[in-house]
């Protein structure tokens, strides 16, 4: 394999596990508060969240770029006052892929949440835990196998995300080509060979988060 | 004891919970149907209960006055509740079940009983390393005790302390409430379904019904 075929695989893989990474907190804020709390316009959230998951992902991408465009209303301002671009660099890839697989986080992380017995919770608290141990001592230990088999699934997203991330990053070779993009440009350009190595290596990629996720959550039953 | 339970109004499913006593007896024993609102009394007391009105008073300490906007939160009021399922923390051994509350309390002075001393007195001091998952039910039972006790609680809730145990089961954790009671002085409220089986242990008998106590 060609060394720019691993640098494409390189940047696919770690762009994945970035956008992963960035996602985690606000997540699993938004699956805790999904999960243990009710609050007014409650539902409104639970149905933007779920949004990426049922738009078409170029459609989202299509939002990201006339939001993070240099005439869009975040992009602009990033633009005017501190001369900072977005779309067509590496950080819309980054974007374009934590947007994408933030949905299947978020639903991961609150149905982990949603399993932690509540009444746990309240004991911790009569023992004199407050919120922030009983967070960390309680409820993310009880539900992180949930949460790392969302992780694994976001990533797993992350990696075969085409749509959004086109339309936001376009397919610049050493700059913004992943490797789904890699795969649909050398079928246009009849390198069938050349999108089947690439077709092997992103199937095993996503093979493995898969899996590994699926382990996880069979653990997790197991051991109740 | 002295706990003042006054103007009472929790809204359950089919009616209010109302009370409106004092209860200063070391052991009380607080019996009723299923579904009367004993655990529900028992919650509001800990705190995990927001009531319309409430005036809580345990020693000299109001809990919850909600004329005045007063309510002490939950980790606050050092009431050590049992509940009936247990609750004992499944990823965690039986010494750091154990040790949660002790650890939480802010300075080591504020410690009222010593680990060695519960651990003896409920003879759970041989299953420190275990998992919680590979306990019988009376150890189950005997470990959840000892967790609120070392909480250093004013009061210890029991819900339900027996119900999940059979007849031999139940004739063994007896003496061990007892020895609670005789060793910690610590002032208890013991739900039960049965007022026979724990009448050994209980200085004062309340019936509830509806959300009422219409017995003393």
């Amino acid at each position: 394999m060609a060394s720019e075929d691993w640098q494409i695989i390189w940047f696919t893989a770690w762009v994945s596990a970035l956008s992963t990474l960035c996602i985690l907190p606000f997540g699993l804020g938004t699956a805790w508060l999904l999960a243990r709390r009710d609050w007014p316009g409650k539902s409104i959230i639970e149905t933007l969240v779920s949004l990426p998951l049922v738009l078409p992902p170029v459609a989202t991408g299509l939002i990201l770029l006339k939001l993070l465009g240099r005439r869009g209303a975040v992009g602009g301002f990033l633009h005017d006052y501190f001369d900072f671009d977005i779309v067509f660099t590496w950080r819309a890839v980054l974007i374009a892929l934590g947007v994408m697989s933030f949905p299947l986080l978020v639903r991961s992380a609150r149905v982990a949440f949603e399993e932690v017995n509540p009444r746990l919770e309240e004991i911790a608290r009569t023992l004199g835990a407050g919120e922030l141990r009983v967070l960390f001592t309680i409820t993310l230990p009880l539900a992180i196998r949930g949460i790392v088999g969302g992780m694994l699934l976001a990533f797993a997203r992350a990696l075969g995300e085409f749509g959004a991330t086109i339309m936001v990053a376009g397919n610049i070779p050493g700059k913004t080509s992943t490797v789904s993009l890699a795969i649909f440009q050398s079928v246009q350009l009849g390198k069938d060979s050349h999108a089947l190595r690439l077709l092997g290596i992103s199937v095993a990629l996503a093979f493995i988060a898969v899996w590994t996720s699926e382990l996880l959550l069979r653990r997790k039953k197991n051991l109740r | 004891m002295n706990l003042a339970l006054k103007n009472i109004n929790l809204p359950l499913a089919d009616f209010a919970l109302s009370v409106d006593l004092t209860i200063t007896a070391q052991v009380t024993a607080l019996c009723g149907p299923s579904g009367s609102g004993k655990t529900s009394l028992l919650d509001l007391i800990a705190g995990l209960r927001r009531p319309e009105s409430a005036y809580v008073q345990l020693g000299d300490r109001v809990l919850c006055d909600t004329k005045r906007g007063i309510d002490i939160p939950v980790r606050e009021r050092r009431i050590g509740y049992v509940p009936q399922d247990l609750a004992l923390f499944p990823h965690l051994s039986v010494r750091r079940n154990l040790l949660y509350g002790q650890r939480s309390r802010d300075a080591a002075a504020d410690n009222l009983f010593s680990y060695e001393h519960v651990t003896g007195v409920l003879d759970i001091h041989a299953l420190a390393d275990r998992g919680v998952a590979k306990l019988s039910g009376g150890e189950k039972q005997r470990v959840a005790l000892g967790r609120a006790l070392l909480s250093s609680p004013g009061l210890l809730l029991l819900d339900e302390p027996l119900a999940s145990l059979d007849s031999a089961l139940k004739s063994r954790i007896i003496p061990y409430l007892t020895r609670v009671r005789d060793e910690f002085h610590v002032p208890m409220i013991v739900v039960t379904h049965s007022v026979e089986e724990v009448q050994p242990l209980c200085s004062q008998t309340l019936q509830m019904e509806r959300g009422q106590i219409v017995r003393c």
